[in-house]
């Protein structure tokens, strides 16, 4: 009981108060460039949450199987990329062979996942918060549904964004940056409220 | 490639192209670590070593690493430089290390290394990709300077650590946290729009051009194209 109330806390702070997006700024690239459209936000939103669960299932035993007993913890950086870029590869080559369908909605995001930094941050700071397997796996889900979860509500955002009258040197980027900032400010509102949720 | 003087290639990191404030790239450091002066600075030089370094690896390598594996070789070759950048830190300046955290092995995947190394060391020889180097990791470290000094000084009423005492009483907290970094970048951008008059290549938003993965992924299906 008292595992499943830390694996409850790990979800809903990692998608609610930590927001990897609005709160530690990981992965701001693709949440500018493609939060245009809903359904875009949707596919990139699903592309990385599918990438960070499978990324935690593989760096998590190489980490502690490998590199720590080998001692060789300095190369977690150089190990996770390669991972990560090689795990993007052959997810989009298997998609493409056995499920066209689905390589036709997410192919497109695939490759901008591999130096997406969201990606290589949640198995990184899984391993530095010492989460066990089963909590970092929860941690990604959370992370990559939080992602998911900021993309769509500032897709909202932006479509009604496109029909007002914004004045010249906000054109552009720049309201979109302010916006965002809205919505980051929404979000602090969820501090406080899940170290709480059993007390 | 036309051969250009070696100061205006010097030049158009820190001013022309600045990665931060024109090209709009490296936005998840930018926003992360201008909390405080300390961290920012600290964030802009690790980042300059980096990218020195590794457009220097680049230049030298780009007869050897074949076409079609340039994307891993770099992030390799970035992977390494950021390694021993992150332990020379460790070591050193323990503070700075403890400060910037995860963000630290996040200069791997910042997206104006991996993109100078694409757009500017594989085409150009040695010394110019140095410059290169030193021109936007300096126009890295200048932005995240400005924009730290901007939320440190009004939101925690302090520069790089010391108080200003008049201030103590009018923070705005606000600017510390995390939409008060989205907010003063948003102004800036806006504030280099004014100051330019409009001038600067205004990014409309981000687009395949800019982005380090243009060539890697496939364009033809990528709609994001002129997003």
């Amino acid at each position: 009981m008292e595992s499943l109330k830390i694996l409850i806390v790990i979800l809903l702070s990692s998608v609610l108060v930590d927001n990897y997006v609005l709160s530690r700024f990981l992965g701001i690239c693709p949440f500018l460039g493609v939060s245009k459209k809903i359904d875009q936000a949707v596919g990139m939103g699903v592309a990385v949450t599918i990438v960070m669960l499978i990324a935690t299932v593989v760096t998590w035993p190489i980490q502690y199987f490998v590199l720590n007993t080998l001692n060789l913890g300095y190369l977690q950086n150089i190990v996770f990329i390669l991972i990560i870029a090689s795990l993007v590869q052959i997810l989009e080559m298997f998609l493409k062979k056995f499920s066209p369908a689905l390589h036709k909605g997410l192919g497109v995001y695939l490759p901008l996942i591999t130096t997406n930094c969201a990606v290589l941050g949640v198995t990184i700071n899984n391993i530095l918060d010492g989460y066990n397997f089963i909590e970092s796996m929860v941690s990604s889900l959370g992370c990559g549904l939080g992602f998911l979860l900021a993309m769509v509500l500032f897709s909202g955002l932006r479509s009604r964004i496109d029909d007002t009258q914004v004045p010249a040197p906000f054109k552009g980027l720049a309201v979109t940056l302010i916006a965002a900032s809205f919505i980051s400010l929404a979000f602090m509102g969820f501090s406080g409220i899940v170290e709480n949720i059993f007390a | 490639m036309k051969e250009k003087s070696s100061l205006s290639v010097l030049l158009n990191g820190i001013i022309k192209e600045n990665p931060v404030l024109v090209l709009i790239l490296g936005t998840c450091p930018t926003l992360a670590t201008t909390t405080t002066v300390d961290g920012a600075f600290g964030m802009g030089i690790a980042a300059l070593v980096v990218l020195v370094c590794s457009n220097v690896f680049i230049s030298l390598l780009r007869k050897v690493i074949p076409e079609t594996m340039r994307i891993p070789c770099y992030i390799v070759i970035i992977a390494g430089f950021v390694t021993m950048v992150k332990m020379m830190i460790q070591a050193f300046l323990p503070s700075l290390y403890e400060a910037l955290g995860v963000y630290l092995d996040l200069i791997t995947v910042n997206c104006i290394i991996l993109g100078r190394a694409e757009m500017f060391a594989n085409k150009n020889a040695v010394v110019a990709s140095a410059l290169d180097g030193v021109g936007m990791g300096l126009g890295f470290t200048l932005s995240l300077t400005v924009m730290s000094t901007i939320r440190e000084v009004f939101g925690a009423a302090s520069f790089a650590g010391i108080a200003i005492p008049f201030m103590q009483d009018y923070k705005i907290e606000f600017l510390t946290k995390a939409p008060g970094g989205l907010l003063v970048y948003g102004l800036l951008i806006a504030l280099i729009y004014v100051v330019t008059q409009g001038k600067a290549p205004l990014k409309k938003s981000f687009s395949c051009e800019g982005c380090p993965n243009a060539e890697f992924c496939n364009s033809q299906n990528c709609d994001m194209k002129g997003a």
